[in-house]
């Protein structure tokens, strides 16, 4: 890129600290008109924070930064936007009962005027949205919108502000396949008008798909910047992580006896169609059985039922060859169901509380961990200390506050919790939604060692290349309902759509001896 | 007479309603505070002392011999100076909005009574200034100037919040404080900003009650109208016209009230009349705002750069 455009932005030996933790280890980059950075990197790698201190959130211990020439101070959003840096945050920060035009407008004109002047800002934002394609109602509540137009809100906003560098944080996260695909056509107009851009990413398709650049971060480390065109998904896959990803391989083994059986579990919704409605399923130990579907069709109702958050109408509900009459979570977690919830935010983790109160949630009560009603810290934290070890969570240590981690790092201290323990049946209900390659592969070799140790698991996806790897068997929800079980080398991707969709006639063709089943 | 001809008398007199745009002005102007306050993502439960110091200081400025409007800009500037203090410990320390609220009501009470005792420390019957005169027009409107500019200040605080760049940055820190700061506005700035104007509206509610409806400053004189105005603001929706209704609404109530007690000659406990008010007020709430889509970012304190 030798005498190419002019180079719009320098970050100069960036280096950030939280506490013990280096989030940022001395990064250098540069950034030219016209172009798309990709910042490739696990969670937690330092790709957020590196952002947030170019936009003036967070302020770095080193370095400097920057834009067109100019140093920028260090610490301002406003003074980030006046030189022309623009953000895009992965939570969006709009105010929901605010109108679009509110929200775009709002601090672009002196705090001090009689007036806002509204007719002009209706014209400004009505003439970018034209110029970008970039659709939206003005006087929509930001409240209304899906997220996808707040999206476009969002970049809408950089434009008002006449951003010449635009910093999209994780921007597809949150978008359809279709919407992301739009998001990159407006990136191309973008870049094709002058703007750079940068857009923090852990997926590596979105980055071939949109950037000419990548940089990859590392535990908080710059450890290579490519042009995209020359490099391939296994090498950066390899950069990110820092070694070379398998994928899970699992040893044949022959199933068990069963662990968790459902016989004609009937739960209904209040309205309509049940919940579920005559499920029948079977899932022993040393077998992985793996749920497929498009989300609403019982799979939660499923989830919370072996959680014991809910109980069937009709119907029957069996651990270990024992009837569960009355189960509610703490008895479930006491007859050895390990669960991994769908959210791990609001219903895996407490997000204020410590790493060690976190894993101890489910069993504080035991005589290990609180003795006459008063809970044995010491042996809680010896205990948090070991888990961190044992499951590699990252982590300044077992006080940390839970909610500082990365998504990875809570997935890793759930797993810690629930399979410390050595538990009959887990159910694992998205395991892997969000994460990055690293951790998924983590996630991924747990699950088949529980199961290599004689748990069955229960395995809720929408990934169906996740459930085709690790299931033994496959069953398919559609409408409250579940296909027998699917041996999982009698089936395809293509098998499984169609079933997902409720063309449940193909099984037939899938299982010619139980033709009756369906 | 029956019942209803009796409601009717009472409500087709003039000085029916001359007493409703009386009662009406505090609970103006304190849910107006209240408002400006919450809009902005602070809780201000020292609305009840605040309003007392208001009331306070306006008097005693008068009473030391300055005029009426005098009095009314000491009020406020004393009730200003309690939403600093209100302002400081919630915004940039981030403490609890309901605990310092407390602790603001209790000390601007307490400072009040002790001001007066040290400057009038015998005095058993509270001495009198000469309060703001009603203006000479017919029927309902000859009221004071306290209770016109209580008014007119619905329509500054409704134009500010909804037509200038100053009340869409008090809106957008009160719905998304992290929003806001994105837009490179100063969230601290704005918010201590507004619990001070807000506090200032507050101190006018009180000197009404000192300078306009009575003439002099007793204890106890505030009554819960600060209570009232923080549900009027529910009741409102957080909006300034519907707090102009919700105040008249109250007023109307306690108005009538008052009159029926007379009228019933004593058959019903008074008691029962003194709790009409209150209970029609909890019924509207929970008739009105239970939809209510309050400002979201109320009561949580904005920290910067927090993950």
């Amino acid at each position: 890129m030798k005498g190419g455009p002019e180079v719009v932005l320098r970050l100069a030996g960036i280096s950030k600290r939280f506490g013990p933790l280096l989030a940022n280890d001395n990064i250098s980059l540069t950034l030219r008109a016209g172009e798309v950075l990709a910042l490739l990197g696990e969670n937690g790698a330092g790709k957020t924070t590196l952002m947030n201190i170019l936009f003036g959130h967070y302020v770095a211990d080193e370095g400097s930064i920057e834009a067109f020439g100019r140093p920028l101070p260090p610490g301002s959003p406003r003074a980030a936007l006046e030189a022309g840096i623009g953000m895009v945050h992965q939570h969006f920060t709009l105010a929901d009962n605010l109108s679009v035009l509110d929200n775009i407008a709002v601090g672009t004109e002196s705090l001090w005027r009689w007036r806002s002047d509204r007719g002009a800002a209706r014209r400004r934002l009505l003439d970018l949205s034209q110029r970008f394609g970039l659709e939206v109602r003005p006087d929509a509540l930001v409240g209304d919108l899906s997220v996808g137009e707040r999206q476009r809100v969002e970049i809408l906003k950089a434009l008002y502000r006449d951003a010449r560098i635009l910093i999209l944080d994780e921007p597809t996260a949150v978008l359809t396949p279709q919407e992301s695909a739009g998001l990159f056509e407006t990136l191309r107009r973008l870049t094709a008008d002058g703007l750079a851009v940068v857009f923090i990413s852990h997926k590596m398709n979105e980055v071939f798909a949109a950037s000419d650049t990548v940089a990859v971060l590392r535990a908080g480390k710059l450890v290579a910047t490519h042009a995209t065109a020359s490099t391939d998904r296994a090498r950066l896959a390899e950069l990110m992580v820092g070694r070379s990803v398998k994928p899970p391989a699992p040893a044949p083994l022959s199933p068990g006896e069963p662990v968790l059986e459902l016989s004609g579990v009937t739960v209904a919704s209040g309205h309509g169609r049940p919940l579920l409605d005559g499920v029948d399923l079977t899932v022993r130990r040393h077998q992985v059985v793996g749920i497929a579907g498009v989300s609403g069709n019982g799979q939660t109702a499923l989830a919370e039922l072996v959680s014991g958050l809910i109980r069937p109408d009709s119907g029957r509900l069996s651990l270990k060859g024992s009837v569960v009459e009355h189960g509610d979570p703490a008895d479930m977690v006491r007859r050895g169901v390990a669960r991994i919830p769908e959210d791990r935010h609001s219903a895996g983790l407490v997000g204020a509380m410590s790493v060690w109160e976190n894993l101890i949630a489910e069993r504080y009560h035991d005589s290990s961990f609180s003795r006459f009603g008063v809970l044995r810290r010491g042996a809680a934290r010896t205990y948090a200390r070991k888990v961190i070890e044992e499951f590699d969570v990252r982590c300044p240590g077992p006080d940390a506050r839970t909610q500082l981690l990365s998504g990875g790092n809570m997935q890793k201290l759930i797993l810690g919790r629930t399979l410390a323990h050595g538990p009959d049946l887990i159910l694992a209900s998205q395991p892997t939604r969000g994460l990055d390659i690293g951790a998924v592969s983590y996630v991924h070799s747990r699950l088949l060692d529980a199961r290599a140790a004689g748990a069955g698991v229960l395995l809720i996806s929408e990934d169906l290349d996740e459930i085709l790897a690790l299931a033994d068997c496959v069953t398919v929800a559609y409408h409250g309902r579940l296909t027998p079980l699917l041996p999982h080398d009698r089936v395809s991707v293509s098998q499984l759509g169609l079933l997902m969709a409720g063309h449940w006639d193909i099984l037939r063709d899938i299982l010619p001896e139980t033709v009756d089943a369906a | 007479m029956d019942f209803l001809s009796i409601l009717l008398d009472i409500l087709l007199s003039a000085a029916f309603w001359t007493a409703v745009l009386r009662i009406a002005t505090p609970y103006v102007l304190g849910t107006l505070g209240e408002l400006v306050c919450e809009r902005a993502g602070v809780l201000n439960l020292g609305i009840e002392g605040i309003m007392t110091l208001g009331a306070m200081a306006g008097w005693m400025a008068v009473y030391q011999g300055a005029d009426l409007w005098t009095g009314v800009l000491v009020a406020a500037a004393c009730g200003a100076l309690l939403g600093l203090l209100h302002a400081a410990l919630t915004v940039p320390l981030g403490l609890s909005q309901h605990v310092t609220g407390i602790g603001v009501t209790l000390l601007g009470t307490s400072l009040s009574y002790f001001v007066y005792r040290l400057v009038l420390p015998q005095a058993s019957t509270p001495p009198t200034v000469e309060p703001f005169q009603p203006l000479a027009l017919p029927g309902a409107l000859a009221q004071t100037p306290l209770t016109y500019l209580a008014f007119l200040l619905v329509v500054a605080v409704a134009y500010v919040l909804y037509r200038t760049p100053v009340g869409l940055a008090v809106r957008m820190v009160g719905e998304n404080p992290a929003a806001a700061e994105a837009q490179g506005l100063n969230v601290t700035a704005i918010r201590i900003g507004a619990v001070v104007a807000g506090s200032a509206l507050m101190a006018l509610a009180g000197a009404f009650l000192t300078l306009s409806a009575f003439n002099a400053f007793f204890f106890n004189m505030v009554n819960g109208r600060g209570w009232i105005c923080i549900a009027l603001v529910v009741f409102a929706s957080w909006r300034p016209g519907k707090a102009l209704l919700g105040a008249l609404l109250f007023a109307v109530f306690d108005a009538l009230q008052l009159r029926l007690q007379q009228a019933s000659g004593g058959v019903l406990p008074y008691q029962l009349f003194l709790m009409m008010p209150y209970l029609l007020s909890i019924l509207a709430l929970v008739l009105v705002a239970r939809r209510a889509s309050y400002p979201r970012a109320l009561m949580i304190p904005y920290r910067k750069g927090e993950r």
